[in-house]
């Protein structure tokens, strides 16, 4: 706890001493404030009971599940090429990038592996929902401090990538494109010079919302010193992806992690922030946009040519076995293990989704802020309820 | 002039995104202006060819196999059918069995839009439309039957061609 | 002055008519033009198209909707008071139009203290918020008034201290006579423009109109309202007729408050008297009763733009910077402001 920057132990003393001042010094009783289950904050159905003095947290806790929809209690009476498109709708900005590690995972226990061309593709699609994600993730940010107008910028930039995603695959958020063994199809003529252009607006996007909303002096004020997260603290907790890069660790599975994606074949940075506080997490993932930008520009350049699809059986039978794969997803890693017994179907699917570690955190992190930082640092920490309910 | 010029990057540039996106809006179609947005009902957006709008049936290539209704992760998909006999192909042949579809129903309010009975009809009688104005005030309504689906088949295009160095289709 | 004599009774309707007209005008163009139109021009979209041309009957639409609405009241709610609370909002802005000139003649009453009512009733809106936010019985409404009450009342010192500075070089409180001062005065011997208090009174201006947008409660001032944190605020438990009358109340309010700034800063209904060589009130022809409302209505709009505009670009304050903000920079600046102001008059 010695890292712990001015402000932050400030407030965690105050918190500290507020909750002892209650029912003492005044005969105060704390306020017991329910955000959510339906709040604008939450985005849908979380709930965090909050226990105030005046306006400052004493005391919260996080309580979710109001969205429980039963994945992997669904996965275990579904067949292998069925469980895609219901895994789909986890984490639902960013859904191509759900089916990647369950595929993956399959591939590992049939031991086949995609080729080469089916790989580029798949990485260029992961990266182009990381961006539909993570853009719409910086324009909500600003509805949460009171601004309006970067949401709709997003929502208008987010579109381009949603007509690509929708152009190659043929759905707009549940592509359902992953196959074992490949893709379902290649991509259609003209889509790779079209890609090349909508970069090129996601990153005059990237700068728009730069100037609109992070250079704003009301913004870094509300943001810069709120809701630290130090780099210990964050790993206790098991937090992952842009929230645990933001307190200074260097850790990205995208680029520690040998999978069968085509990540080693082009360089990036791994941004990392030393403050680990609010501005920080979402300067992070403003980065991450640009560089997945990027990222998708140089796969664009390469793409080996072949086929799309390996040779598997018609009718998919899993060897027995059980199989562990993660990815850097949009929210931070995801990953799936895998327990088949040779069906159809597979006999156990236990999904390790970001969300639900990055807002365990909250009780710890909410201790000693006001209301307003409530917002925010639920907003910089950036769950989304499919992927904590799952 | 430092002061300023902070002053201005830290107050003065949100302001001017607006303003620009403003005046972006307010321009002319011509000069390459205008809103993001469509006026939906008077203009529409082409969806890509490949968009998975509604499924459309052929229904002569359909052979009641049930295996579209199977696969289906949602069961939305109700099938019926029959044997018939059919006068033989050649003269003085035996008689033919075919399969005879009575019905074929799927429940766009169950449809969860996945494609999978289009990727494992095996006689290719299921095909995806990029067409999306559906919609139905009673949700009961949104049950469409065979000759509803058979409709659908006009709007289905050709399979787009693919891009550079993909792998020519075996079929 | 106009030579027809009015009996008393026609008189007072001129002026309730007038009034509600000043009210509702404003609050109705700016809403259709900066919230609905502007707003959505700044968002690359087009906003309201369906009702009238280009939306343009949207916000009957919008009224028509509200009255049918159910007028909900929560169980645990202090009926009386719940239901009185957004009147007196309302009732606070017709009043506080009562002082603004809008020509020679044409003013609902003209009294020596003029700016000081304006200013004190003003913050009569603050009773009816804490009121709305207590009698909701809902912990974010009550959240939202006591912000509202803590921020309406420490605005309106800067505020305040603002406008001292335009009263001392005016030297005089009335309305009538501060436009009068502006348009008739001169700078150093040069009366092409007149003298609009703008040019210096700027640190003022500047003040004054940080201060109205936090009296306003817009965004990066809306905490009380906060839609993403407290969900409305003390609107939450509003509905229909009396989310109505709040919301008329809102926008009626930003016209109302940007004529009082074009009254202190910019001239207010004059133009400058040298133009046509009138040298005292008596001398203004009477065509400035039709023209001065129409150049009033100009510069309400182009002030409310600039509320407008900050409104869509910036985030929101949080409430202890807010209050930091108004004790630790607007009030010593507008206290120098005073002191230069009260030094420079004396001298020259």
């Amino acid at each position: 706890m010695t890292d712990l920057i001015d402000r932050q132990k400030l407030s965690y003393i105050a918190a500290q001493a507020a909750d002892a001042r209650l029912n003492v010094e005044l005969e105060t009783e704390g306020m017991t404030l329910n955000i959510g289950p339906q709040h604008p904050a939450t985005h849908g159905t979380l709930r965090i009971i909050v226990r105030l003095d005046g306006e400052q947290v004493v005391w919260a806790d996080p309580s979710a599940g109001y969205m429980h929809r039963g994945y992997e209690k669904l996965t275990e009476v579904r067949t292998f090429p069925q469980v895609t498109t219901l895994i789909n709708r986890i984490d639902w900005l960013g859904s191509f990038a759900n089916e990647v590690p369950f595929i993956l995972a399959a591939e590992q226990l049939m031991d086949i592996e995609a080729p080469p061309r089916a790989q580029w593709i798949r990485t260029i699609l992961f990266e182009l929902s990381r961006i539909a994600n993570v853009s719409l993730f910086l324009g909500d940010l600003g509805v949460q401090l009171g601004a309006i107008t970067p949401v709709f910028m997003a929502f208008r930039d987010r579109e381009y990538v949603l007509n690509l995603i929708e152009g190659a695959t043929g759905g707009r958020f549940h592509p359902n494109f992953d196959r074992i063994g490949g893709l379902k199809d290649d991509l259609p003529k003209g889509w790779i010079d079209e890609t090349r252009q909508v970069m090129k607006k996601l990153r005059n996007f990237c700068d728009e919302i730069e100037n609109l909303l992070f250079g704003n002096k009301i913004f870094q004020d509300r943001t810069r010193g709120i809701g630290v997260i130090p780099p210990a603290v964050a790993q206790q907790y098991g937090l992952s992806g842009a929230n645990l890069r933001a307190s200074g660790v260097d850790w990205d599975l995208r680029r520690d992690q040998k999978i069968a994606l085509a990540y080693d074949k082009v360089d990036f940075k791994v941004w990392t922030h030393p403050d680990g506080d609010s501005f920080a997490r979402c300067w992070i993932r403003l980065q991450e946009t640009r560089e997945a930008t990027k990222i998708v520009d140089q796969l664009l350049d390469g793409i080996p040519s072949g086929p799309v699809m390996a040779k598997v059986p018609r009718i998919i039978k899993v060897p027995e076995g059980e199989a562990w794969v993660s990815t850097e997803n949009p929210l931070g890693e995801m990953g799936y293990y895998v327990v088949s017994q040779g069906d159809l179907g597979p006999f156990r699917v236990k999904i390790r989704t970001a969300s639900f570690n990055n807002i365990s955190i909250v009780p710890w992190v909410l201790r000693g802020v006001y209301v307003p930082d409530v917002i925010t640092i639920l907003a910089s920490l950036y769950f989304i309820l499919g992927d904590i309910d799952k | 002039m430092g002061f300023l010029k902070d002053r201005y990057n830290e107050y003065g540039k949100g302001m001017s995104v607006t303003l620009n996106t403003f005046v972006q809006t307010v321009k002319p179609k011509k000069l390459g202006g205008g809103a993001a947005t469509v006026q939906y009902p008077r203009e529409k957006e082409a969806p890509p060819i490949r968009a998975r709008g509604v499924i459309a049936l052929r229904e002569d290539n359909c052979t009641s196999c049930m295996l579209c209704a199977r696969s289906c992760p949602d069961w939305c998909i109700y099938i019926e059918g029959h044997k018939e006999l059919a006068p033989p192909r050649r003269a003085g042949g035996a008689p033919r069995k075919v399969n005879k579809l009575d019905r074929f129903d799927i429940d766009y309010a169950l449809c969860m839009y996945c494609g999978i009975c289009v990727e494992v009809c095996p006689f290719d009688a299921l095909f995806w439309s990029p067409e999306y104005e559906y919609s139905e005030p009673r949700i009961a309504d949104l049950l469409h039957d065979k000759t509803k689906l058979g409709e659908w088949m006009e709007t289905v295009p050709e399979a787009p061609e693919l891009e550079a160095g993909a792998e020519k289709k075996k079929k | 002055m106009i030579a027809v004599d009015l009996p008393y009774w026609a008189q007072s309707l001129l002026r309730v008519l007038g009034g509600t007209v000043a009210v509702l005008l404003p609050a109705g163009t700016i809403v259709y033009l900066f919230l609905f139109k502007m707003m959505s021009f700044m968002q690359s979209r087009l906003g309201p198209m369906e009702a009238g041309p280009y939306g343009s009957m949207q916000l009957f639409a919008e009224v028509g909707k509200w009255l049918q609405k159910e007028d909900i009241q929560p169980a645990l709610a202090d009926k009386k008071i719940f239901k009185i609370a957004p009147l007196i909002v309302l009732v606070s802005t017709f009043i506080l139009v009562a002082v603004v000139p809008f020509g020679p003649d044409a003013y609902f009453t003209d009294f020596e203290a003029g700016v000081f009512y304006a200013l004190a009733v003003s913050s009569v809106s603050v009773l009816g918020i804490l009121i709305a936010g207590w009698s909701s019985a809902n912990k974010y409404s009550l959240l939202g008034g006591l912000r509202a009450a803590g921020q309406l009342i420490a605005y309106e010192l800067p505020m305040v201290l603002a406008v001292v500075g335009v009263v001392i070089q005016a030297g005089s409180m009335n309305m009538q006579q501060i436009v009068f001062a502006q348009n008739h005065g001169s700078i150093f011997g040069w009366d092409g423009v007149g003298n609009p208090y703008v040019l210096t009174q700027f640190v003022a201006f500047g003040v004054f109109m940080i201060a109205v947008q936090a009296e306003l409660t817009q965004t990066p001032f809306d905490m009380p309202i906060a839609e993403s944190e407290l969900v409305s605020g003390y609107m939450t438990e509003y509905s229909g007729f009396r989310f109505l009358i709040f919301f008329i109340a809102e926008f009626a309010n930003v016209g109302i408050f940007a004529l009082i700034a074009s009254v202190l800063f910019l001239g207010g209904w004059g133009v400058p008297f040298s133009w046509f060589g009138w040298d005292s009130m008596d001398a203004v022809d009477d065509w400035m009763n039709v023209v001065g409302p129409l150049i009033m209505i100009g510069k309400m709009l182009a002030l409310s733009f600039l509320i407008m505009w900050v409104r869509f670009s910036y985030p929101r304050l949080r409430e202890d910077q807010l209050q930091r903000f108004a004790w630790k920079v607007l009030i010593p600046v507008s206290l120098v402001n005073i002191m230069l102001t009260a030094i420079l008059k004396v001298a020259f």
